[in-house]
């Protein structure tokens, strides 16, 4: 795909002229970083930091039948997420492997807002279309009318609170959102959720508006050292928080089991069936490998692809890789054979022919409430 | 350098500056600068090669591996690789021949590749089977090429 071809968000030009490195991501130009993409990762631990997430696609199922519908796809139960919650959940094939991951927020018996990555948007909407059958179900993209933003570090709240005027933030709990007037914009959605490991804010409102609120909430959140912050530094926090990201630790050949992401998938019989759930409880009952972390004292960072080895044998390859300015030392996750899969295991990753020691931990590295 | 790979980004878009580069050296369309300095070829890479895979922060630089000395390269073969925070690019060796010397501040100092990419960042010196620089490009050359890129 060539850079003509790149969509963009409304606030690209308000990325270049703050100094971002802009890439291809999802079919979109991205700031990849402003600055250095480890202090980015670290302002986030400490302060806060603001995200274009205009990239994500957001989807509105409505209807009666929107519920059960969605429990029929999803391997979260729908219908026991209480209104004004949000869960999180995979869309699987019938053998399991997943095609995306879901956040699912729940306003009431009648409607699901789905917010899917960018670059599977697409393949979401056709297979929620292909088996609408006769559910009363409408199925809305809303991608390019909502804008997607992102606040995430400890002084969020506090950075964001001064523009919202109808709500006190420390009221919306975690994945949990609501409706507030944020920056004069009446009916923004307002959810505690993110994907840095960090409190944070992800809110959603007419695309329109994104420039002047990107603009409001540099300020507002000035006294609380607020900076954007790149999908670098995003990819390093959500691998530090354990966080898989779709084409890395989850595909359709790596699905949610083995990725560690029970608490995503509900085999309860009053959910009813649902498209994989067969294979999932077979892999769930003998999974053959595991996702884990691993961390290198060596120089190399661990990337995609490098495959390796206990002894001879090729036993994995790395999904995911980073340096991490938390810990200090270079991260990635991986999968094992689940016998290998025990923190404190070395394994060996080859970086085109040269060995370098790795050890094995659990996911996540990183967690704010267990520090 | 091939393209960088970055996980999950694909291709670097940003353009660098303009600043014209020295003619005293040529270049590779990989961002390799060459220059013969006696009977033999200082490598290094460019100013340009070193803002694409830092952005500008010394500090994503993380690693540079050098081959050995003695090592035997042939014109355009992978001599080593360096690294970022997100990228890793193969190094290229402009002219075959025997590498002789090796810089060997680099490993513990990337940040010179930042400061000095010209002079101190150099990587490797070659004695050339033949020193002959004719098939790579000028700085007018490269510039356009980087322009372009």
């Amino acid at each position: 795909m060539s850079d003509q071809d790149l969509k963009q968000t409304r606030l690209h030009d308000v990325h270049v002229q703050a100094g971002a490195k802009m890439v291809p991501f999802g079919g979109w130009s991205m700031p990849v970083q402003y600055a250095s993409i480890l202090d980015e990762a670290k302002r986030v631990r400490a302060h806060t930091g603001l995200f274009d997430l205009g990239h994500m696609g957001r989807i509105d199922v409505t209807g009666a039948d929107a519920v059960p519908f969605l429990d029929g796809l999803v391997t979260s139960y729908v219908a026991k997420i209480p209104e004004g919650s949000i869960r999180y959940g995979l869309i699987c094939g019938e053998d399991g492997g997943p095609f995306d991951d879901l956040l699912l927020y729940k306003t009431d018996a009648t409607e699901v807002f789905v917010v899917a990555n960018a670059s599977n948007k697409a393949a979401v909407l056709d297979w929620m279309d292909s088996h609408k059958g006769d559910h009363d179900v409408t199925i809305t993209d809303r991608s390019d009318e909502l804008a997607m933003i992102a606040l995430q570090g400890p002084k969020s709240q506090a950075a964001l609170q001064p523009v919202v005027e109808d709500k006190d933030l420390s009221e919306v709990g975690y994945y949990k959102f609501a409706f507030a007037t944020v920056c004069g914009i009446p009916n923004v959605r307002v959810s505690r959720t993110g994907y840095t490991g960090e409190d944070g804010f992800e809110l959603y409102f007419p695309d329109e508006e994104s420039p002047r609120v990107w603009a409001a909430l540099m300020e507002a959140g000035a006294d609380q050292h607020i900076a954007p912050i790149g999908l670098g530094a995003r990819d390093t926090l959500r691998l530090e928080a354990g966080m898989p990201l779709y084409g890395h630790e989850i595909d359709k050949d790596h699905n949610p089991i083995e990725a560690g992401l029970n608490f995503g998938v509900s085999f309860k019989e009053e959910k009813g069936d649902w498209i994989g759930r067969e294979a999932l409880a077979k892999i769930k009952e003998s999974p053959v490998r595991k996702l884990v972390g691993i961390k290198t004292d060596g120089k190399r960072v661990p990337r995609q692809g490098y495959t390796l080895f206990h002894g001879d044998e090729e036993v994995g390859a790395i999904c995911s890789g980073a340096v991490s300015p938390t810990l200090d030392t270079n991260i990635g996750s991986a999968y094992l054979p689940v016998a290998l899969a025990e923190p404190g295991q070395t394994i060996d990753m080859d970086i085109r022919g040269k060995r370098q020691s790795c050890v094995v931990c659990e996911l996540p590295f990183y967690s704010r409430t267990r520090k | 350098m091939r393209a960088p790979l970055l996980f999950p980004y694909t291709q670097v878009t940003n353009k660098s500056d303009t600043t014209m580069r020295p003619d005293d050296r040529k270049y590779m369309d990989s961002h390799e600068w060459a220059k013969l300095e006696g009977d033999l070829i200082v490598v290094g890479i460019t100013d340009f090669a070193v803002e694409e895979l830092s952005n500008g922060n010394e500090g994503d630089l993380v690693y540079c591996d050098l081959p050995d000395l003695g090592r035997n390269v042939d014109a355009g073969e992978t001599f080593g690789e360096i690294e970022s925070v997100k990228a890793v690019s193969d190094l290229n060796a402009p002219v075959g021949g025997e590498i002789v010397e090796i810089n060997s501040d680099i490993d513990e100092h990337l940040e010179i590749l930042s400061e000095d990419p010209w002079k101190k960042g150099w990587l490797i010196k070659i004695k050339p089977t033949d020193p002959s620089l004719d098939h790579l490009l000028d700085a007018a050359a490269y510039e356009k090429h980087i322009s372009a890129d």
